[in-house]
């Protein structure tokens, strides 16, 4: 075997992207397969059952629960209003009288005679999902959602925090290597993404989510400061339901690494375009990465693409652990024999070329692919 | 033995676990030079003299393992039985619910539809007790109207194993909701668990409704000679097995990537936990966080600011398949590891309990002793044998390390032997245990189980340079060795792989190794790649404050041990 599996992150300018877009339960579809769809236009609608209350009438009226259903004032299915009573209880010579009011508006699903509890259910909640995508509607799946595709730029993240937001790519940095400052934040940044290099100190963030920034994009962040803007510890790599006004994506790590050049120069020819970003990030199976994305209006039609998964003698690779993080290189060869590193490990290496010239042995595990 | 392995074939292109499986029998008919798959690339059975298995069986992790929601109506009580019987079966308890959790009932109902398990354990109430608890429970059920995480259109199964008089209640709230299986309660009267109907039933369930999911599952039911049983628990089998069969305490630890698994026998009642967030690559931050920072420095030699420390370990968990390449590196991972393993025998230590809420007839003696219902099983004085797996462990640079990180962890007392699951066979011989006991712990013993050797440490009150046992040692050469251990050292004698030897520990005034305060004792342990190691580091092990007498201090106890590659 010469070749190792190494799939790096998504950089491309001219991709078919496409998405699934589904609805949590069923619903409706507004959409039909072949219809252009806009990023911010609604593609289907549902309603999440709402919340249940129960209520304890057995308990609230001191009766016995197999009593209860005969001191209702309600029937199961019936729609009900906050305050409206829902059960009664009169004491002897019509004494004594005790009433349970309804906490809430909504409907009576259940009662039940062993508990003596009254399970009420709350109005349902409307959801709608957009298309987050600029695209071309491709599948319809009945009820539950929609296939979106479109030929355009996806840049992949290594983490964010944040969900989809849609705004205007702003690059605020010259170089991929320079470090997004607070002054570097325009006046006015609502509804802008904001793309720096290397990476943003915590005021930077602030800064620009105070001046109403959708997004960050920079290379990397300090740990610290990425528990400041969370409020906890970040343990693993789940995220995306983080309640932030300013999605950040980082495209390559933690401490202070550049952007990658591509990365940087791609992100720079798209300025002033419009895009969707999510921050969604699952590390598991079934990996998420968060994005950058930039639809064009070519049709998809045949665009045909192959992901490149192995990497041989001559391939670009970035080093993604020390010593070197952050370091393109070229693979030089690619011995079967285990070899032991400094840790003391015997595993299996590439040997590559640095920038400057000079020859590294690293473990096959150490590096990612780059894609031309 | 050899073993073979190839990546999963359950997503596209291939769509069919059976691929997979084919692939990594391939890799063994190159490694063992025998034909084991026909031309339509089925395994050739029954075997001949050149060609073919007698038996295959088979594990599953397959979409994250087995994700289940138990409730129970007290969580001391029936929630914790409920909670031991999920376990046990090999599942991932995501969140377990009872009338006593201090969450309101709406807050219940919206956990219980956030969840999407892959299947829920309803316990609750002795046999003829109050009803009315346990239909509670099955009313925040109702009302929450729970979807399955895997498949819209099928319905949730719902194991039942609490009243028996509720019963009918719980059908008719149900009814039509989930697809309830009823078995046995798992607290018939308080004095008593029983775990293994319910076990039974959501290994079965597990079989039918989780696994059909997987993509080919049902061509491999056909294939296999035993009941496909999700991995944690065939290592639980194994690590029950193990005990039973040799009449000891064990303590099996499965450390990775996400999750942390420890099983336990103690006194022949066995436990399991699995702590779903302390692992070494995705869920490292964590280990970090939970730990705290001077809690993982503490074993780090390495002098690095502490952000960039935090630095390196979050990139790990962004970053989950590298590998350290500097020393300083490995030296991080191992803290983390030293401490993820603590913290889940700490988890460990308060789950396995005897049983709680339990009267006890108590006589004097026990009154004096404070012996109460829910103490701890896990004696680490009584513990014989300690079996480590996962990456960290069984790849570890050198076994030395290995030996040292679980000492470090789990600091054992009195007699202790260590060993590692060397290729992650401990499953697949927990299903053969099922059909071929003999077979299993044969290849257990022999083949899958690398030796280490044993620890020596004494339990009391360590004061450095004090001496806190003399040994002699009878077997680890030409002539009988002398050990005298102070307080604050490690040492190690070697004693192959294969050896035994008989120990004779006289432990100092005050000091005990099993036998009681400054008895002798008298204990034949077999050895392994590191020997016999010697702990007077005291319990727990004593740091020095300022770092660079730590540094020379935890230099010093690799050292003695073997666990730095000099040069």
């Amino acid at each position: 075997m010469a070749h190792a599996y190494t799939p790096g992150l998504l950089v491309r300018e001219r991709a078919v992207i496409r998405k699934r877009r589904m609805l949590p339960i069923r619903g409706q579809v507004l959409v039909r397969t072949g219809d252009r769809v806009r990023a911010q236009q609604i593609v289907a609608r549902a309603e999440l059952p709402g919340n249940v209350q129960l209520v304890n009438i057995a308990h609230h009226l001191g009766i016995e629960p197999a009593d209860v259903p005969a001191k209702l004032k309600v029937q199961v299915g019936e729609r009900i209003q906050r305050g409206q009573p829902l059960a009664e209880n009169v004491g002897l010579f019509g004494l004594f009288r005790s009433v349970v009011s309804s906490p809430c508006d909504g409907e009576v699903e259940a009662v039940s005679a062993v508990t003596g509890q009254l399970i009420l259910r709350e109005p349902n909640i409307p959801l709608e999902l957009t298309a987050y995508l600029s695209g071309e509607v491709v599948d319809v799946i009945e009820d539950e959602g929609v296939e979106l595709a479109a030929v355009g730029t996806i840049v992949q993240g290594i983490l964010g925090v944040g969900g989809e937001k849609f705004g205007r790519l702003a690059v605020v940095v010259k170089s991929p290597t320079e470090e997004l400052r607070p002054e570097d934040v325009p006046a006015d940044a609502k509804g802008l993404i904001l793309v720096g290099g290397q990476r943003a100190s915590l005021s930077a963030y602030r800064v620009a989510a105070e001046r109403g920034a959708v997004g960050v994009v920079v290379g990397s962040f300090d740990d610290a400061d990425l528990s400041q803007i969370l409020g906890y510890d970040l343990g693993i790599a789940i995220t995306g339901g983080e309640d932030i006004p300013t999605t950040l994506i980082l495209t390559e790590g933690f401490g202070r690494l550049a952007m990658a050049e591509r990365t940087f120069a791609l992100l720079k020819k798209l300025e002033g375009r419009e895009a969707s970003i999510n921050g969604a990030t699952q590390i598991r199976a079934g990996v998420i990465r968060p994005e950058i994305i930039v639809s064009s209006d070519e049709a998809v039609g045949e665009l045909r693409q192959e992901t490149i998964t192995e990497t041989r003698v001559g391939s670009l690779v970035r080093i993604i652990r020390e010593p070197h993080f952050g370091t393109l290189a070229r693979i030089k060869a690619l011995p079967s024999e285990p070899v032991v590193i400094e840790s003391g490990a015997t595993v299996r290496v590439m040997v590559v070329e640095l920038p400057d010239g000079r020859e590294h042995i690293l473990p096959r595990a150490n590096v990612e692919l780059i894609e031309l | 033995m050899a073993r073979g392995e190839a990546p999963t074939t359950v997503e596209a292109p291939f769509d069919d676990v059976t691929v997979g499986v084919a692939n990594a029998v391939r890799e063994l008919e190159e490694v063992t030079g025998r034909r084991l798959l026909d031309e339509a690339g089925k395994l050739i059975r029954p075997a001949t003299d050149q060609e073919g298995v007698d038996v295959y069986v088979s594990t599953s992790s397959a979409g994250g393992g087995l994700q289940m929601l138990v409730m129970g109506v007290v969580r001391s009580m029936t929630a914790e039985s409920a909670q031991r019987a999920a376990l046990g079966a090999g599942a991932i308890v995501m969140d377990t619910i009872c009338s006593n959790d201090r969450r309101l009932p709406y807050q219940q109902i919206q956990r219980i539809r956030q969840l999407r398990p892959d299947m829920i354990l309803l316990a609750g109430g002795i046999d003829g007790g109050t009803v009315s608890h346990v239909a509670k429970l099955a009313e925040l059920v109702r009302a929450a109207r729970p979807t399955a995480r895997l498949g819209m259109g099928y319905r949730l199964p719902l194991v039942y194993a609490g009243n028996r008089l509720a019963v009918p209640v719980v059908r008719e709230i149900l009814n039509g909701l989930v697809d309830i299986h009823e078995v046995e309660n798992v607290r018939p009267v308080l004095e008593i668990e029983n775990l293994g109907p319910a076990r039974d039933a959501i290994h079965e369930l597990f079989m039918e409704h989780v696994m059909a999911q997987a993509p080919g599952y049902d061509k491999l039911k056909t294939m296999t000679d035993a009941p496909i049983m999700p991995t944690p628990g065939a290592v639980g089998k194994l690590v029950e097995i193990v005990a039973r069969e040799r009449g000891i305490s064990v303590l099996g630890v499965d450390i990775g990537g996400a999750t942390t698994d420890v099983f336990s026998v103690f006194r022949g009642k066995f436990n399991r936990t699995v702590s779903a967030n302390l692992g070494m690559s995705y869920s490292v931050g964590n280990v970090l966080t939970s730990a705290g920072y001077s809690n993982v420095a503490r074993w780090g030699w390495v002098d690095l600011p502490e952000q960039e420390i935090r630095n390196r370990v979050k990139n790990k968990i962004i970053r989950p398949t590298t590998i350290p390449q500097l020393l300083e590196d490995l030296v991080i991972e191992q803290a983390l590891a030293r401490e993820a393993l603590r913290l889940s025998l700490q988890q460990h230590k308060e789950f396995a309990t005897t049983l709680k809420g339990v009267q006890m007839r108590r006589t004097v003696a026990d009154a004096f002793a404070q012996t109460s219902s829910g103490q701890t099983l896990v004696n680490m004085m009584e513990l014989d044998l300690i079996i480590g797996s996962g990456g960290v462990l069984s790849h570890a640079p050198l076994r030395e390390q290995a030996a040292l990180m679980m000492i470090d962890a789990f600091e054992p007392l009195g007699v202790t032997q260590l060993a590692v699951d060397s290729i992650f066979m401990m499953p697949h011989l927990g299903v053969l245990g099922e059909l071929a006991p003999e077979a299993a712990m044969e290849v257990f013993w022999r083949d899958c189980l690398v030796p280490l050797g044993a620890v020596v440490a004494p339990a009391g009150r360590m004061k450095p340079g004090r001496v806190l046992l003399e040994a002699r040692i009878e077997g680890a050469g030409e002539a009988p060795q002398h050990v005298v251990l102070r307080g604050g050292e490690l040492l190690r004698v070697e004693l192959p792989e294969g050896a035994e030897a008989k120990l004779v520990i006289e432990p100092a005034r005050g000091m005990d190794v099993g036998a009681g305060r400054g008895r002798r004792l008298e204990r034949r342990v077999w050895g392994g790649k590191v020997g016999i190691v010697f702990d007077g580091r005291g319990r727990p092990i004593q740091f020095a404050s300022d770092f660079k007498q730590r540094r020379e201090q935890l230099l010093a106890w690799a050292r003695a041990i073997g666990a730095l590659r000099e040069g």
